[in-house]
């Protein structure tokens, strides 16, 4: 990185101001590059945000399961006896618990309030399962429980957990596609800038041609320039995106997916990572710029 | 100094310059005459590389200009002073800044008191932090001159620097090459300003080139 600091020197002497200040390519480098931030911020929380949902749902379904009992009310307590006896000797089991009727009442209470009447109601027993860190054969337990207790139905969570985690995996992916392409356009953008401003100045690059300026002198006089407003554009950008985010509301056990929007712990840190990036992009976009209008200079 | 051997230079399918042999020697004093679109410009440009010839060998300060690289072509002109008709200010920059563009170009710190001296002999001190658009004809000259010289190059080449100034000026800019010329620098000035040619023979030994029908003829000393 140390061949990037030459072009970083900001002084107001002479060398700096070799290049006039063009007010529209310079305004519109600024906006750009602001604009750009402001959204890769938003992008940024979005990719972590589905990051983080990802991990805890894999997380928290993974190595858990439940065995539901559904069976006439006289062998409910027979078949989750035999159930529990099945699951027991199953290789890849560390824990089978059938749930008291308190824990069932607390899962349904969001749904049918505190005072539902759990005696009156049909409901299947349900057994939490615990697997160890290697698992267990979902089929031949299926096979086994069929056999022992016909009324047991497993629940391993692999039916709906997967595509729940595939489409936050996406999400998450979509996330860095998006800053992926706000880079690009952030460097197109710039590219586009820088050209017009060369273009612009075509008279100021034949005069340093001619007193004998090479052509990394010329071109870091532009790259300056715009690596400076890039940087510039960039940290308002992201210092605002940031507030924004920070606006956001709280995340909430049960305010769901949305509510989740935002940063969490060291992730604070990545928007400060968003102007030198910029910054970067700009130097690289107009060093390239310089680098074909010069080729065409004798 | 400066060697041309069988050069031609050709535009869009046309020699605008062919067969041109010539040698400039170190200190030499040389006049470039022809008329209007003759070439004296196209010739100048050969002169620091802002052109390459389309055949024949061009060889400039020792360096052979044909597969010159771009920074070679940078580091040349900075030992070739050119005062261009249009003087090729730039307009955003005090007179003192351009005089001293060389310098900083070159990543050669600038002196105050040797720019100021430089200003001196070229009389513009007192304009200094004048603009380029502020100045008139002869003190742009004059200004582009000083600008030319003050890498002390080895070779000093102006073109048509009298063109648009009055006789008094014309001699003034006269008498600085002059003075240039016998400090040992080598000197071509493109010009077809018999009067300014004729004065200069009595200050100083001038060769005369004259561009006619896309070629160098040696006019010799006298007229």
């Amino acid at each position: 990185m140390s061949f990037i600091l030459p072009f970083l020197k900001i002084d107001k002497t002479v060398q700096d101001r070799i290049v006039p200040p063009s007010g529209f390519t310079a305004q519109l480098t600024v906006l750009t590059s602001a604009a750009m931030a402001f959204l890769a911020v938003f992008a940024l929380t979005l990719s972590l945000a589905t990051g983080r949902l990802a991990d805890r749902w894999a997380g928290e379904l993974a190595q858990s399961s439940t065995v539901r009992i559904s069976a006439p009310i006289e062998q409910v307590e027979a078949q989750t006896k035999a159930a529990l006896a099945v699951l027991e000797t199953t290789p890849g089991v560390r824990e089978a618990r059938a749930l008291g009727a308190d824990e069932q009442r607390a899962l349904l209470e969001p749904w049918f309030g505190p005072t539902l009447p759990l005696d009156s109601l049909p409901l299947p027993v349900l057994i939490d399962v615990k697997e160890t860190a290697e698992g267990y054969d979902s089929e031949s337990l299926r096979l086994r429980l069929a056999g022992e207790a016909p009324g047991a139905v497993l629940d391993d969570h692999t039916r709906w957990r997967k595509p729940l985690i595939t489409a936050a995996s996406r999400l998450r992916l979509l996330g860095v596609v998006s800053l992926v392409l706000i880079g690009g356009v952030t460097a197109a953008m710039i590219t586009l800038a820088a050209n017009a401003a060369l273009a612009a100045n075509g008279q100021v690059i034949r005069v340093l041609r001619l007193v004998g300026a090479k052509d990394g002198y010329i071109a870091s006089a532009f790259v300056r320039q715009f690596t400076f407003r890039g940087f510039s554009g960039a940290l308002f950008g992201a210092f605002f995106g940031t507030v924004a985010i920070a606006l956001l509301p709280d995340a909430q056990t049960t305010g769901g997916f949305l509510t989740g929007l935002g940063f969490q712990g060291y992730e604070w840190f990545w928007p400060f990572v968003i102007p030198p990036f910029a910054a970067f992009v700009a130097f690289g976009a107009t060093r390239f710029a310089a680098k074909q209008t010069l080729k065409r200079l004798m | 100094m400066i060697e041309f051997n069988n050069v031609a230079y050709g535009y869009g399918g046309q020699d605008l310059l062919t067969e041109i042999s010539l040698s400039l020697a170190p200190g030499s004093f040389h006049f470039l005459t022809g008329p209007s679109g003759a070439g004296k410009t196209t010739f100048l440009k050969l002169c620091y590389c802002e052109l390459q010839a389309t055949a024949g060998r061009v060889h400039l300060l020792g360096k052979d200009t044909r597969n010159i690289a771009r920074d070679d072509v940078a580091a040349l002109r900075r030992d070739i002073g050119v005062v261009h008709q249009d003087c090729k200010f730039l307009d955003h920059l005090s007179v003192a800044e351009n005089v001293a563009l060389p310098l900083l170009v070159a990543g050669k710190p600038r002196d105050e008191t040797n720019l100021n001296e430089l200003l001196s002999w070229v009389g513009l001190s007192e304009r200094a932090d004048a603009l380029p658009a502020e100045l008139s004809g002869g003190e742009r000259q004059r200004a582009a001159l000083a600008r030319a010289v003050i890498m002390s190059p080895e070779v000093i080449i102006a073109d048509e620097p009298t063109g648009n100034v009055d006789w008094e000026m014309s001699l003034r800019l006269l008498q600085l090459l002059v003075e240039l010329n016998k400090m040992g620098k080598t000197v071509i000035i493109a010009t077809h300003d018999m009067h300014l040619i004729r004065q200069a023979k009595s200050q100083v030994q001038a060769r005369v080139l004259r561009i006619a029908n896309r070629r160098i003829q040696q006019a010799g000393v006298d007229l």
